[in-house]
């Protein structure tokens, strides 16, 4: 049925469609309307039989969903930035145990300085910790890649993120396809566990492994993730045929036929990007865009057809990897590395700064004539940095650079208190 | 096909982000596609706050914010002073101002002799929301006066919009205001036709 909802409610409502038995959860901007909603619709009996657990922590609701699981209970949890930060110890040891939690990510960036806009950085941290991570474009696609994420998660007994970029898609209201009940029913199969805490059959999840095993224990877990790059497009395929649309997979072309340069990104921004290759295609240029779907596990295969054509590769990044720049564009660039192709990194959208067409277009035109510098900071304010620089320069005690920087802007009273 | 692009400015509590989600369900209520979203951080009682919505013939795929609107809906006149409302508003563009006062005693006379003047409006919403909804919260209310100023959408998807968001009395209650509104635009926009056809 088609509604106009805000993506936070359409996610939770594709949550409760998928009959989630377990949800622990810590309300944190922007992820707190996916949670709200969901905390509603189990208090008002529309989704039984669920137990939604209020935790103290984000810490808390990773373990929560990890001892849930363990019973066997399908298991939801959401969060971002901070939050995802603090239950990192409980992240790894959910796709260690090889638990099929699904757990939102609403994209938001991390401190310091504190900022509840939206980024890359948060999900992006976690890409070592063996959970799958999937990266919705759209809030249609963000609805349609949980409802196959919990088949995914199960199917493999491994953990998946749902990343989405916070603000940017939790609070924008469009409009959305939402599937009925039997519907999803008929697509998701009941939770069959591969390892269940029973009394009747007693085992230990979790038990120590020295080194006379745990490599072998991680080997599994890395044979385990790299399934999905099987298993992701069957879901997917098996999706179009249930639902009549496409959504998720591995990675998805955008007019690269015979592109020369091809942008690479995730999530929301391939909107703005999609709208600029238009426009650049309007006035004869050969451009195209990849958008990677799943970025972990990494497809590489995949990676390297949809940008065979390209002389030129654009990878637009909304994180940094202070010290070398950018994450995504290292795995692109291991990928493409046989093909001789110059590989640029845009680093974008930091802290919620917005990805604009005008200035796409200008970066777009810089690369397509060749003038792009390999490492980008999409409209980085120069002289705001310079007169910093000038000012730690001129003094030892120049102070904090986060409130020199406002200052200097007039963000904030000018002039010492 | 470009999309039609609004723009809300407004104060935390007046119903800014309220007010192009209802646009929006109203755009998807005559068939077409719609987005909107607020501005994120100033989520507080009395601060500026920005909403946009995006109404358009085939999918909207850009989320970002908007700086070249086709129309302007100012709630809160006193921000006037504080923020760039108007960046960006195309020459073409419509202007509906949340005022008792004309152009000229808002101070800007000058300001809008660029535009159509068939384009711009002020409305004395909040007036007709203390009225009509019993509550001086101008949101629902000035949707009205853009359904009669632009067109873009009809009063009664602007109508239909409200009843699915609010509970049935103050629903109706807004919907009232709504149609004064759509009424105290549409009406002037006839006198100012036939002042001009004497």
């Amino acid at each position: 049925m088609l509604k106009q909802i805000e993506g936070s409610r359409a996610v939770a409502e594709a949550v409760a469609l998928a009959r989630p038995e377990v949800i622990a959860a810590y309300p944190i901007s922007p992820q707190t309307h996916i949670v709200e909603a969901l905390s509603t619709l189990v208090q008002s009996g529309t989704l039984a039989p669920c137990e939604f657990i209020n935790v103290e922590s984000e810490f808390a609701a990773m373990s929560v969903a990890i001892g849930a699981s363990a019973t066997g209970a399908r298991t939801y949890t959401a969060t971002a930035s901070q939050g995802l930060l603090f239950m990192v110890e409980a992240i790894y040891n959910a796709s260690g145990l090889g638990l099929p939690i699904v757990m939102t990510v609403a994209n938001r960036a991390i401190g310091a300085p504190i900022n509840i806009w939206n980024d890359h950085s948060d999900s992006m941290s976690q890409r070592d910790s063996g959970w799958i991570q999937m990266y919705a474009e759209s809030n249609q696609e963000a609805l349609d890649l949980h409802i196959q994420a919990f088949r995914l998660a199960e199917e493999l007994s491994l953990p998946v993120m749902v990343c989405m970029d916070g603000f940017i898609l939790t609070h924008a209201v469009e409009q959305i396809d939402l599937p009925s009940q039997e519907q999803v029913d008929a697509f998701l199969p009941p939770f069959e566990p591969r390892q269940v805490l029973d009394p009747d059959a007693p085992v230990s999840i979790g038990a120590m492994v020295g080194p006379e095993a745990f490599m072998e224990v991680r080997y599994l877990g890395h044979v385990t993730q790299m399934r999905a790059l099987d298993a992701i497009p069957d879901i997917s395929s098996a999706f179009r045929e249930s639902f009549g649309r496409d959504s998720g997979g591995l990675v998805r072309s955008y007019m690269t036929e015979d592109a020369e340069t091809i942008v690479v990104a995730l999530g929301s921004v391939l909107g703005t990007v999609k709208d600029t290759v238009d426009e650049l295609r309007s006035e004869g240029h050969r451009i195209g865009a990849v958008g990677i779907t799943t970025f972990r596990p990494w497809p590489a295969a995949e990676v390297r057809r949809a940008l065979a054509t390209a002389r030129r590769i654009v990878v637009l990044e909304k994180a940094l990897a202070i010290g070398i720049g950018g994450i995504v564009s290292l795995d692109v660039r291991v990928s493409t590395a046989p093909n001789d192709q110059v590989v640029h990194t845009i680093i974008a959208g930091l802290g919620g700064r917005p990805i604009t067409t005008p200035s796409l277009r200008r970066v777009l035109i810089d690369a397509l004539g060749g003038v792009l510098p390999e490492l980008t900071f999409l409209d980085l304010d120069h002289g705001l940095v310079e007169r910093e620089l000038q000012r730690r320069g001129a003094t030892r005690r120049s102070g904090p650079d986060a409130e020199n920087l406002l200052r200097d802007l007039g963000a904030v009273a000018a002039g010492p208190v | 096909m470009q999309p039609f692009q609004v723009r809300i400015h407004g104060r935390g509590g007046q119903g800014v982000v309220t007010a192009a989600e209802l646009l929006s369900v109203a755009a998807f209520r005559e068939g077409r596609y719609a987005q909107a979203f607020p501005s994120f951080g100033s989520e507080r009682t009395g601060a500026p706050v920005v909403a946009f919505c995006r109404i358009a013939d085939t999918p909207i795929r850009s989320h970002e914010p908007i700086t070249s609107p086709d129309a302007l809906i100012i709630q809160d006149p006193t921000l006037l002073h504080q923020v760039d409302a108007f960046n960006g508003l195309r020459e073409d563009g419509y202007l509906l101002i949340n005022s008792s006062h004309s152009f000229a005693a808002l101070g800007l006379g000058d300001f809008v002799a660029r535009f159509d003047p068939a384009r711009l409006r002020t409305v004395p919403g909040t007036e007709i929301a203390r009225e009509t909804v019993g509550r001086p919260i101008a949101n629902a209310v000035l949707l009205g006066s853009f359904a009669a100023l632009t067109g873009v959408v009809s009063i009664d998807a602007v109508a239909a919009a409200i009843r699915e968001r609010f509970s049935s009395a103050l629903a109706e209650r807004n919907v009232a205001g709504a149609r004064r509104a759509f009424d105290y635009v549409s009406d002037g926009a006839r006198e100012m036709v036939s002042a001009q056809a004497d």
